[in-house]
């Protein structure tokens, strides 16, 4: 062991940490980042003097050919794509700890201590997990694989036996260390269990198996650290690790739901059963709104709250809303943005998008800061929101979202509400907001409909 | 001996897991997405494993999977700081 090389490692952890430190605050956070590529590129060069290291054609024809694809994904993928990145990129990860894992393996083969064969068996059953069930959510982000609850016979059974199959077939490898066919055995199995799992789980939901893929690459980095008996793995892993859990728990609290009833696929049983009371609900009740009558509404009101969620992602109508933000700014309206944790398809989704559109990270407001403000807003726009406002999961212990945190936008004096049409949304549940006495809705595609509305204001 | 140093691996393991608790409940939810493939990018740390693998002297399966390892590491690396420099490049405050 190189003691010099230890040392650099050391620094690139230390590099790592202030750079995630760092982007605790958007005035710091580009420095973070600038930080911890300083910290993968000192890892980088140091591992490259290593004397374990002696051939670099390989080095150079894979380092060369990654990092174009990689500079032409991040450069090339729109914000609104994001999600789709964020997943592709995690499933990399998870397939360069697998190959690793697999490299060591057939290095160091047939004398394993105990301790790595272990960290090997765990590296080759996430990283599969995390590659195959990356590119799964991947597929359904993108629209390629459904992004419906994908339900099949003794499911939880049947994925519970591949799961005691990779252990079984780890616990013999530990017995018969040189044996391939049960490393290529774990490998299979774990990555037929990263599709099946990702695929049980709704559009809706992609929010917290994003996050929980994010933490398994980074654990998944950890395991390989374990094999390699390397500390800046071991770190940098267990920071992603962490940085992931995180967010899943603050999507699964921002849901209401628990890790577990989101991974099993909960909402699915939800949405059909609600079938009954499509029918008793008023449909022709709802007061729907042109844009020359909502332009007039809110030319009389003195503050207005945005609502956005996924349906501004979908018409790509960041750029439309930020017009719509501006027109009645000028009117001398108080505008801000209300953003639920769980809007759109990632953690942050909505606060990427205005960004890009320029709109100001202060006027963005998290659901605990600006709730008790709808009562005394005159209009709330919801673009593209459903679940995330519907206020059955306040009262109705019926609804299958009954406890979830919603925004209180009913509360407010006028609900404008801007959807394609009256179809349901992705719980599958109809929203009660709609029928409301002080609801309008403003139906449309979001990008035409904040486009007409803004050229109203301004003609007023 | 052997225990120890593994030991040692798993102590840091589980510090470095409390830091990450520590740092990342501080990060507001206006920054979570590019929290995300930030710490994405992190996790190309796999690289280091994968150099190691694809640097070996003679030329044997092993190296063939190290080679695959750099190049999924390196996409992680490269696109996970790329992309979160551009989302971080429009997180400004704007000037009236």
């Amino acid at each position: 062991m190189n003691i010099a090389i230890e040392i650099i490692y050391l620094i690139a952890s230390i590099f790592f940490i202030f750079g995630i430190k760092k982007l605790g605050s958007p005035k710091t956070a580009r420095k973070g980042n600038l930080y911890s590529s300083i910290g993968m590129l000192l890892a980088i060069v140091v591992t490259l003097s290593d004397q374990h290291v002696l051939t670099f054609e390989w080095i150079i024809i894979g380092g060369v050919i990654g990092s174009l694809i990689g500079a032409v994904l991040a450069l090339k993928i729109k914000m609104t794509g994001m999600p789709q990145m964020v997943g592709l990129l995690n499933g990399f990860g998870g397939g360069a700890s697998l190959f690793v894992a697999l490299s060591e393996f057939y290095k160091i083969s047939p004398i394993i201590p105990i301790n790595t064969g272990i960290a090997i068996i765990l590296s080759l059953l996430i990283g599969s997990i995390t590659f195959t069930g990356s590119l799964i959510a991947f597929g359904k982000l993108q629209g390629i694989v459904t992004g419906k609850v994908v339900k099949y016979p003794l499911q939880h059974p049947f994925n519970l036996l591949l799961f005691i199959l990779v252990i079984g077939a780890g616990v013999y490898l530990l017995m018969n260390p040189g044996n391939v066919t049960l490393v290529l055995i774990i490998t299979f199995v774990s990555l037929v269990l990263g599709v099946l799992l990702v695929l049980s789980i709704g559009g809706a939901d992609m929010p917290v198996a994003i996050s929980l893929l994010n933490s398994y690459s980074g654990i998944a980095a950890s395991t390989t650290g374990f094999i390699l008996e390397n500390n800046v793995l071991i770190i940098a892993g267990a920071l992603v690790g962490a940085s992931g859990i995180i967010l899943t728990l603050i999507m699964c609290r921002g849901m209401n739901r628990s890790l577990m009833n989101v991974v099993l696929g909960g909402w699915a049983d939800a949405g059909s059963s609600d079938g009954v009371s499509t029918d008793q609900g008023p449909k022709c009740d709802v007061k729907s709104v042109d844009a020359e009558e909502l332009a007039m509404i809110l030319e009389v009101a003195s503050s207005v709250i945005i609502v956005p969620g996924y349906g501004m992602a979908v018409a790509q109508a960041q750029h439309a809303v930020r017009e719509l933000m501006l027109a009645l700014e000028a009117k001398g309206i108080n505008v801000r943005f209300a953003i639920h944790p769980v809007a759109g398809r990632m953690p942050g989704h909505m606060n990427v998008l205005l960004a890009e559109a320029n709109v100001d990270y202060e006027k963005l407001f998290a659901l605990e800061d600006i709730n008790n403000d709808f009562a005394n807003t005159d209009v709330v726009i919801v673009i593209g929101a459903n679940d995330v406002v519907n206020p059955a999961a306040r009262h109705d212990k019926s609804s299958p979202i009954y406890g979830m945190p919603i925004l209180n936008v009913d509360y407010a004096k006028t609900v404008v509400i801007n959807k394609r049409s009256m179809n349901p949304g992705y719980a599958g549940i109809d929203n009660e907001l709609f029928f409301g006495d002080n609801s309008l809705m403003f139906f449309g595609d979001a990008k035409d409909a904040m486009g007409k509305l803004t050229s109203e204001i301004k003609n007023l | 001996m052997y225990v120890t140093s593994f030991l040692m691996l798993i102590y840091v393991f589980v510090l470095a897991i409390f830091v990450g608790f520590e740092l990342i409940t501080k990060v507001p939810p206006t920054l979570h997405t590019p929290l995300m493939s930030g710490s994405n990018a992190i996790s190309g740390i796999t690289i280091v494993g994968a150099l190691l693998s694809a640097g070996a002297e003679e030329f044997t399966i092993s190296t063939i999977l190290g080679l695959l390892a750099v190049i999924f590491a390196m996409i992680n690396v490269v696109g996970g700081y790329l992309v979160t420099d551009r989302m971080l490049k429009m997180f400004k405050k704007k000037v009236r």
